[in-house]
């Protein structure tokens, strides 16, 4: 819970500061879509959270996004299937990468790194040949199917409302939460990604849960590129989702996930995801900090958190050490 | 000159060291002379490896010295040894085995021209260490195509290539083929030739009689005696190595026994496939599985357990017959394992007693199918901690800041919380303190009272003796002999544990 409370103060400083420094940032619009950009990236940082506790990584969500984000309008549009059909096919996708994932993982015995850093290549090659590197998008259809993404729900007495992909936020996380902390399957994970020869002495089935982590961050990755596609209108194959796999690692690394394995609260997750946009928007909207820095300062903004947070543990540890003694 | 032929070429001194309380040599002493084969020889845990590492500059000794042609060395490093010429084989091979053989040689003193790495020197030089040792393999070789006798002589052509005057060899026999050893022998007889001195450790009694010229008898942690080349005989190096009188620190009575809980068939580990294991455990008995290290007795529990895959075999466990299977299944028919290693197999270090207790029970008590029960959990922790006297501030404190005998109370209360019918032990009070021994024992006492059969491997005899009702002794994959309480002693284990037939054992008993 500390570890929360630390990342979450970040947060509120981060907001209090970029409020200070620029009035354009407590604009009911800048603070609607900084919400609905904050869920969209949470969903994708979930996934790689439950790949990051089993002790793995997944390189390959910003290609899964670019791959289900390109998909949707060109199976709505250009193969003209249904609404019902289109979502059971990226669905389908999305699961079976995870599974092929997991499965090379676990019974090929191939390092994640590896297997996911081809899925980065391989998805977003798949999805410019198939769309031949054209822009794909709804063409000002299916507004009741984007509303998915654009719409809201609006505070009665207010003017304003919580974003619906916030709400689908909501719903994801408390899934998660229940899944990493109240099922057998969850603790098995965190037991997994601790030492997983003592998990597997134990009687558990360690490959079992490893595939599992996989199809869940494939999932998510799909329903994250499901969302944006939906949110923006359109996708550009040669660059949509780009480098989402870093921003959805980074937010699961601040929220106190370790690569180590085994740690990690959904969320903590959830807000280090939210650092990370707010993080983005600051750089946009303080003038005194210029936007070609974008990626500097959010290196430096994780490297800050990690450090910190490995400071403060070895701290721990000595004071630990000392009242043994 | 003339003073080496009075004092020794290689003397250590009253050498003493402990680790962490525990003392592994209590004033040892060593004289070996030069160009002489010296075996040492003593049961496991005795300090053999202790000694080898000191004379190595593995680790420094806590008291005494060392000495070479009378005049005393620092050995503080390895570099140190081997500026003296004392080099060290290890039991496990120490090359890097995606280099090629003379890369290897030379590791960390490659010869160098111009600044870059001179090749040719390194292979026209490795050739010459290499022929030394009788191999005629290219230079550039990898060395993770050459099978492990091979291995082994490129690492003593190592050892040649910095002028090592004495070889230290810790059973360099244990992974070598028949040919490969004899082969070995001949290298040995060939340095011995050339005055190079040899430091020969090993468990197989027979090759000791074989190339020794001296053996040196080390019992815990102290010298137990020194046989001259006439006097080594097998019955003779077994009598000084267990010598001692067995203190009755715990005695089991003997009780009724139950119905057979545990029987294996035919198994064969898919390290040792050429033996099948065959043995039967009853309700409440306590079978002990004696044997040097790497006799193969983890392999054989892990294998019973199913976290390693048989090559072939069936055991059956509460009237059900497995042949292909895993942990899972045994772990739902009754069957419990605490491993050899607590702390890579046993334990998730960095969480608490509580959620490793709970592991392995938290599929039998699911509730709703998905749901793991926190309060079943939590009884289950509470109770074991309990029970086995647990000492730790709370239950989520991590199990890393508990010491080695709560830690294995920790193993072992987590697979009672499971009520086994049959618990697998390996090495149950390795690295724990006498308290926590006793405790154990209790605890194992106490389960097969309660009608639980236990197998249990143990290198330490005292344990052994005191513990079983029965004893399998291993060697070199296969049960070499059975011992009941009667037969079972210190020396009828060593002999069939290195390798001596059971008929001999008769007629010994005969005499």
């Amino acid at each position: 819970m500390k570890k929360v409370l630390g990342i979450f103060l970040l947060l509120v400083f981060i907001c209090v500061a970029t409020a200070l420094l620029s009035d354009r940032f407590l604009t009911a619009f800048n603070i609607e879509n900084l919400i609905r950009r904050s869920a969209l990236f949470g969903i994708l940082s979930i996934g790689a959270a439950f790949v990051i506790i089993t002790s793995g990584i997944d390189l390959s969500i910003g290609s899964v996004v670019c791959l289900i984000g390109c998909l949707l309008p060109w199976m709505l549009v250009e193969c003209e299937m249904s609404v019902p059909m289109a979502l059971t096919m990226v669905t389908g996708i999305s699961l079976l990468i995870g599974l092929t994932h997991g499965l090379l993982i676990t019974k090929v015995k191939l390092q994640p790194f590896v297997v996911t850093l081809c899925g980065l290549l391989f998805y977003r090659g798949l999805t410019r040949g198939l769309v031949k590197d054209q822009t794909q998008g709804f063409r000002g259809e299916f507004s009741s199917l984007r509303s998915l993404s654009q719409g809201q729900l609006a505070i009665p007495g207010t003017d304003f409302g919580i974003p619906n992909p916030c709400l689908i936020l909501v719903f994801v996380a408390i899934l998660a939460i229940i899944l990493l902390n109240f099922t057998v399957y969850g603790r098995y994970m965190l037991a997994l990604g601790r030492n997983e020869t003592a998990t597997r002495f134990s009687g558990i089935n360690t490959d079992r849960m490893t595939i599992l982590a996989y199809v869940i961050c494939g999932l998510l990755s799909g329903l994250g590129g499901m969302l944006f596609v939906l949110d923006v209108g359109s996708a550009q194959p040669v660059d949509f989702g780009n480098f989402y796999e870093l921003y959805a690692i980074a937010g699961a690394v601040l929220g106190g996930c370790s690569l180590r394995g085994g740690q990690g609260t959904i969320i903590g997750v959830v807000i280090g995801a939210a650092v990370m946009q707010v993080l983005k928007n600051t750089i946009t909207l303080v003038d005194a900090i210029p936007t070609n820095i974008e990626y500097a300062v959010i290196g430096a903004v994780i490297l800050g958190g990690v450090v910190t947070d490995e400071l403060v543990k070895s701290f721990a540890a000595k004071r630990r050490s000392k009242l043994g003694k | 000159m003339t003073e080496s032929s009075t004092v020794p070429f290689l003397q250590a001194r009253d050498l003493t060291k402990s680790f962490s309380g525990v003392k592994a040599l209590r004033g040892v002493t060593l004289e070996v002379e030069r160009g002489e084969v010296h075996a040492v020889i003593g049961e496991n845990g005795a300090g053999k490896s202790t000694l080898m590492k000191i004379l190595a500059g593995v680790q420094p000794q806590d008291e005494g010295q060392i000495l070479i042609d009378g005049l005393e060395v620092p050995l503080k490093g390895v570099d140190q040894a081997l500026e003296q010429g004392i080099a060290l084989i290890h039991q496990e091979l120490n090359l890097a085995d995606n280099l090629n053989v003379g890369s290897n040689i030379f590791l960390g003193r490659e010869p160098t021209r111009y600044g870059l790495i001179d090749s040719n020197q390194i292979y026209s030089e490795a050739s010459k260490y290499l022929k030394m040792v009788g191999l005629e393999i290219d230079p550039r070789t990898l060395v993770e195509n050459l099978t492990i006798g091979v291995q082994q002589m490129v690492e003593i052509a190592k050892a040649l290539s910095v002028n090592a005057r004495v070889l230290i060899m810790d059973e360099p026999t244990s992974s070598l083929s028949q040919l490969e050893t004899e082969e070995l022998f001949r290298v040995i007889s060939k340095l011995k030739s050339q005055g190079v001195t040899i430091i020969y450790i090993s468990h197989r009694l027979f090759e000791i009689k074989e190339i020794a010229d001296r053996v040196t008898i080390l019992r815990d942690g102290e010298n137990a005696g020194q046989l001259e080349k006439d006097a080594i005989t097998h019955d003779a190096m077994v009598e000084a190595m267990v010598g001692r009188d067995i203190s009755q620190f715990y005695s089991r009575e003997t009780r009724e026994l139950g119905e057979t809980v545990l029987t294996v068939q035919a198994l064969r580990t898919q390290t040792w496939p050429q033996h099948e294991v065959n043995l039967k455990v009853r309700a409440g008995e306590m079978v002990g599985i004696a044997g040097l290290v790497g006799a193969g007795r983890t392999e054989l529990l892990r294998a019973i357990f199913g976290v390693d895959p048989s090559s072939s075999g069936m055991i059956t466990l509460s009237g059900q017959s497995l042949t292909k299977y895993n942990c899972r299944t045994t772990i739902n028919l009754g069957m419990a394992m605490v491993p050899e290693d607590r702390k890579s197999e046993g334990l998730i270090l960095e969480t608490g007693s509580r959620n490793n207790i709970g592991l392995p029970g938290l599929d039998r008590h699911r509730i709703n199918g998905v749901f793991a029960n926190a309060a079943k959990e939590k009884s289950d922790a509470e109770r074991m901690t309990g029970e086995m006297r647990i000492k730790t501030a709370h239950d989520s404190q991590p199990v890393q800041f508990l010491s080695g005998g709560n830690q294995q109370k920790v193993v072992i209360g987590k697979w009672l919380s499971m009520n086994p019918t049959i618990l697998l032990l390996d090495e149950p009070t390795r690295g724990v303190d006498i308290g926590a021994k006793q405790e154990i024992y209790r605890l194992m006492e106490e389960l097969t009272a309660k009608g639980v059969g236990i197998l249990f491997v143990s290198s330490e005899m005292e344990e052994v003796l005191s513990m079983s009702d029965r004893v399998l002794v291993m060697h070199e994959g296969r049960i070499a002999g059975e011992l009941t309480r009667d037969t079972a002693s210190e020396e009828s284990i060593m002999h069939l544990a290195t390798g001596g037939q059971p008929s001999d054992l008769m007629t010994e008993e005969n005499n």
